[in-house]
């Protein structure tokens, strides 16, 4: 495979099948492994669909700098992007971010501002927001949780490389954040065949909802369709590490956290057919998750409470 | 039959400040029910013109219950019922 630029060697990730995982004969769990693209998670797909889309309608021209709040892959893989492309990148995080996470933003060349107090992904998207209002003509900002160009990316690419890859799924399983992913591949998959179940998995909220006031400040990103979801599934941390290193000891697959939570309800799903195939889209690989410890601690012993307040997705 | 129901911090203000308690129901909505008999308010800020509420998520066991039977999802001994609101999640 020969590629003109890295931005050309996004997407076309594996599908691979894991057969321990099989509940019983009949019964299938791929995972699609997005910690194959460039910069190690699925947010390159989206980043370079949402700031490709933008020089295409003018709103991203070279004076301007891209802003966007984010706890960690997406703003990498702006970051990537943007390199290549030769435009500035900030990224607004919130304070709970892994170092992996700031030192790699930092090494693509974006540059980094802690929204104060920001417990959770909903202050930093807030912090940005103002910004982004105050100052026009200064910033672009791409906004994930809001872009149809983040669906839209799955809708191209994912999708239709899942169904190509494999012509049957029954049930697809994917971590539910902007709800980019799950409403892309989602209507892809259903479009081709109106049987096919779509679930998302979710991080038990945990602590990270202390600096929620009230109801009005609950969030639903607008990129979300709803209708296409089949189920929910709340996913504690610890549930999700104990899959991770599952995956890891029964198929030697690397994996991030999310992707143990994405796991978990998949096998769910899998025991509850009869017969047919599973996919579950895994984020990231573990690599930005190193400095927890996760793997070489023993994860049964650490308290949830010690583990809530590191973004995991 | 009673059930234990759990909640997030900003939600345990509703319930007399504990994040976990017991109530009694075999659907979602009686033990909604029961909590706002005794902890008046309660569910006004869970279900919103017969529906649960957009910004929050109620789940039996791990399932979110919208995926279920909704407010008549049935319980059985040994559940646990959770009220988690909807927040941002993403990278």
């Amino acid at each position: 495979m020969a590629f003109a630029s890295i931005l050309d060697a996004v997407g076309n990730t594996p599908l691979v099948h894991l057969t321990r995982f099989s509940p019983k004969p009949g019964v299938e769990i791929y995972a699609k492994l997005e910690g194959q693209n460039p910069t190690g998670s699925v947010k390159d797909r989206i980043a370079l669909y949402m700031l490709r889309a933008a020089e295409e309608s003018g709103e991203l021209t070279p004076d301007k700098t891209i802003l966007e709040p984010t706890s960690g892959n997406t703003g990498i893989s702006l970051a990537m992007v943007a390199r290549a492309k030769g435009y500035r990148l900030l990224c607004v995080l919130p304070d709970i971010v892994t170092p992996e996470r700031e030192q790699l933003l930092r090494a693509f060349g974006a540059e980094v501002m802690y929204a104060t107090g920001a417990r959770s992904t909903n202050d930093a998207i807030f912090k940005a927001q103002k910004m982004a209002e105050a100052e026009p003509d200064r910033y672009f900002m791409p906004y994930q949780y809001g872009n149809e160009n983040n669906p839209r990316a799955h809708y191209e690419t994912t999708g239709p490389e899942i169904l190509g890859d494999l012509a049957q799924v029954d049930v697809f399983v994917a971590g539910l954040g902007t709800g980019g992913t799950l409403t892309g591949v989602g209507r892809y998959l259903k479009e081709n065949s109106a049987e096919t179940k779509v679930v998302a998995a979710v991080p038990h909220p945990g602590d990270l909802v202390q600096g929620l006031r009230d109801l009005g400040e609950g969030f639903i990103p607008p990129v979300l369709d709803e209708s296409v979801l089949d189920g929910r599934v709340v996913v504690d941390s610890l549930s999700s590490f104990a899959m991770v290193k599952e995956l890891m000891e029964k198929e030697a697959i690397f994996a991030g956290i999310s992707s143990g939570a994405v796991l978990k309800v998949a096998v769910r799903a899998a025991q509850r057919l009869e017969s047919g195939n599973v996919v579950a889209l895994l984020a990231d690989g573990g690599w930005k998750y190193l400095s927890t410890g996760l793997w070489s601690k023993d994860y049964g012993a650490m308290k949830e409470e010690e583990v809530q307040g590191t973004v995991w997705w | 039959m009673a059930i234990e129901v759990k909640v997030t911090a900003n939600f345990a203000k509703l319930i007399g400040g504990d994040r976990s308690t017991r109530a009694e129901g075999s659907t979602i909505g009686e033990v909604l029910d029961d909590l706002d008999e005794r902890h008046p308010g309660f569910k006004r800020n869970v279900v919103a013109e017969g529906r649960i509420h957009r910004f929050v998520n109620v789940y039996l066991n791990d399932e979110d219950v919208r995926f279920l039977q909704q407010l008549d999802t049935p319980i059985s001994e040994g559940d646990v019922v959770s009220v988690l609101p909807a927040l941002a999640g993403g990278a």
